[in-house]
């Protein structure tokens, strides 16, 4: 087999960890956000749940959630999995790790923004809501960039756990062409793949990050 | 009903264990400038806090022209007003912090005209129109575009100064407004309070710069233990036979 070829098959399984990743952090950013309010609330049960749901996500190998959540409602409640569901699994597996992990530094950033602030915007009255978002929000995504910036790219490698549930991604892919065609060749052009995925993201982020330099 | 624009009766406020404030009653008139010294740890950031509903009060009442923020009732509990009633009230007061907390991702303009604009639905030409005005007014033409963090700390402080401004309030507190500045620093951020205090802006200024509260004040209260231990007009207070006064004011000696 041709290396042109190669990376021809190879090409449906990257644009799945490409979409794995993207789905990721378009549900899990803001879902992040949301579950570190909940870590915050002074509502004592609310923060306890979130407490040990940030500590189990966190605590067990994403590999192992991946499979709870496809395999999950066969196991606990008898419901028969369809093949469709194995790319939502993934999504939701994902998401759910990854808001866990977003959520602490969301947390982290939140609990940096000086009481003063705060303060200021209540003297000036602005109403909590507006507090949150045009005073506090912004500070914080700004601090948290750096932080937000490793769990991206780890992030990208971990798109190919998405294996584990046989969802064809690129590393999915790569090791059954492989297995089939006894080569290193695939395993060779995925890690190529992932490098450069990976410089891309570390690339947007500092872009970002430069973005926001206009203050400190 | 008198002139009285901010009238604090009996106010108690601990912290746990610790009794901050036992017993503080002021009231303070239109136009009247108000200075408030006495050691660290005496209660004056606390009174400040209570007054402008950053803490709330353990007992006593707090009102301003006229309208109660709080109340005692006879079970000896602090009643507060609705949210909306104070949502006005504070529209009637402004507070000029130590550290100035200015909101670092905002530039000067956005800093002196988004409370305006977004939270008190001010027309957007008209707010900039008015920070424009007072920007100039106190130095700082030039500086709309500058963020917080490329100014000088006397230049924060000024800018937080036309941002409690900007809002109209009828009486501004000042917390130690030079205290975080250096030493060169303070006498722009003094001169820009004076110039407030000629224009007969009602203010209660907690300071350590004794020649400053004696120029500006109509009145000067020495606050120590949780107390207001005297009041007067400057010369009273700074000419006081009181032991404990002229042992605070000797010790700073800068008059
Ligand atoms: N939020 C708080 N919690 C506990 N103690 C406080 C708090 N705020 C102030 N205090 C205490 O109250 C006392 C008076 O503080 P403060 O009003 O800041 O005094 P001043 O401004 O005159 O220096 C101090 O002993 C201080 O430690
Ligand atoms: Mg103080």
């Amino acid at each position: 087999m041709s290396v042109g070829k190669i990376i021809l098959q190879l090409l449906d399984g990257s644009l799945v960890s490409i979409v794995i990743f993207l789905l990721t952090l378009l549900f899990s950013l803001p879902l992040g956000l949301l579950v570190a309010l909940g870590r915050l609330s002074k509502d004592r049960i609310l923060r306890s749940l979130i407490k040990v749901y940030i500590s189990i996500m966190r605590g067990t190998p994403l590999m192992l959630q991946l499979m709870v959540v496809f395999f999950g409602p066969y196991y606990l409640f008898g419901i028969k999995i369809k093949t469709s569901y194995r790319f939502a699994a993934v999504i939701i597996g994902f998401v759910l790790n990854y808001a866990a992990y977003f959520a602490e530094i969301y947390r982290g950033g939140i609990e940096a923004v000086p009481k003063g602030q705060y303060e200021a915007a209540r003297l000036l009255g602005y109403t909590p809501a507006q507090t949150f978002l045009r005073i506090i929000l912004p500070q914080v995504i700004k601090t948290i960039l750096p932080s937000v910036t490793n769990e991206v790219i780890t992030l990208v490698k971990d798109t190919s756990l998405a294996f584990v549930i046989a969802v064809s991604e690129m590393f999915t892919a790569a090791k059954a062409i492989a297995a089939a065609q006894t080569t290193m060749m695939p395993f060779i052009i995925a890690g190529i793949f992932y490098y450069v995925f990976n410089a891309v993201v570390a690339f947007a982020m500092a872009r970002i990050e430069k973005a926001m330099d206009y203050y400190e | 009903m008198s002139d009285c624009l901010v009238e604090i009766k009996n106010l108690k406020k601990s912290f746990g264990d610790l009794t901050v404030l036992k017993d503080v009653s002021l009231s303070v008139e239109k136009g009247e400038v108000v200075s408030v010294i006495g050691p660290s740890g005496s209660g004056k950031s606390t009174l400040l806090r209570c007054a402008t509903l950053l803490e709330t009060m353990d007992s006593g009442e707090l009102s301003y022209m006229g309208e109660k923020a709080c109340y005692t009732d006879a079970q000896g509990r602090c009643v507060y007003a609705s949210k909306e009633e104070l949502k006005h009230i504070r529209k009637k007061f402004g507070l000029v912090f130590q550290n100035f907390n200015l909101f670092p991702h905002f530039s000067v303009l956005k800093n002196v005209t988004d409370a305006a604009i977004v939270a008190h639905g001010v027309p957007k030409e008209e707010a900039f129109a008015n920070a424009r005005r007072l920007l100039t007014q106190f130095g700082l033409e030039g500086k709309e575009d500058s963020y917080p963090c490329q100014l000088s700390g006397g230049q924060q402080q000024r800018v937080s100064i036309v941002r409690a401004l900007a809002l109209n309030p009828q009486v501004i507190y000042f917390d130690e407004p030079t205290s975080a500045l250096d030493p060169e620093l303070t006498g722009e951020v003094l001169r820009v309070i004076k110039s407030l205090a000629e224009a007969h802006m009602t203010m209660i200024i907690v300071t350590h710069e004794m020649s400053f509260a004696k120029e500006v004040s109509d009145r000067v209260i020495f606050m120590e233990n949780g107390l207001i231990q005297m009041q007067g007009t400057p010369e009273q207070v700074f000419t006081s036979e009181n032991e404990r006064v002229k042992s605070f004011i000797g010790k700073l000696g800068n008059i």
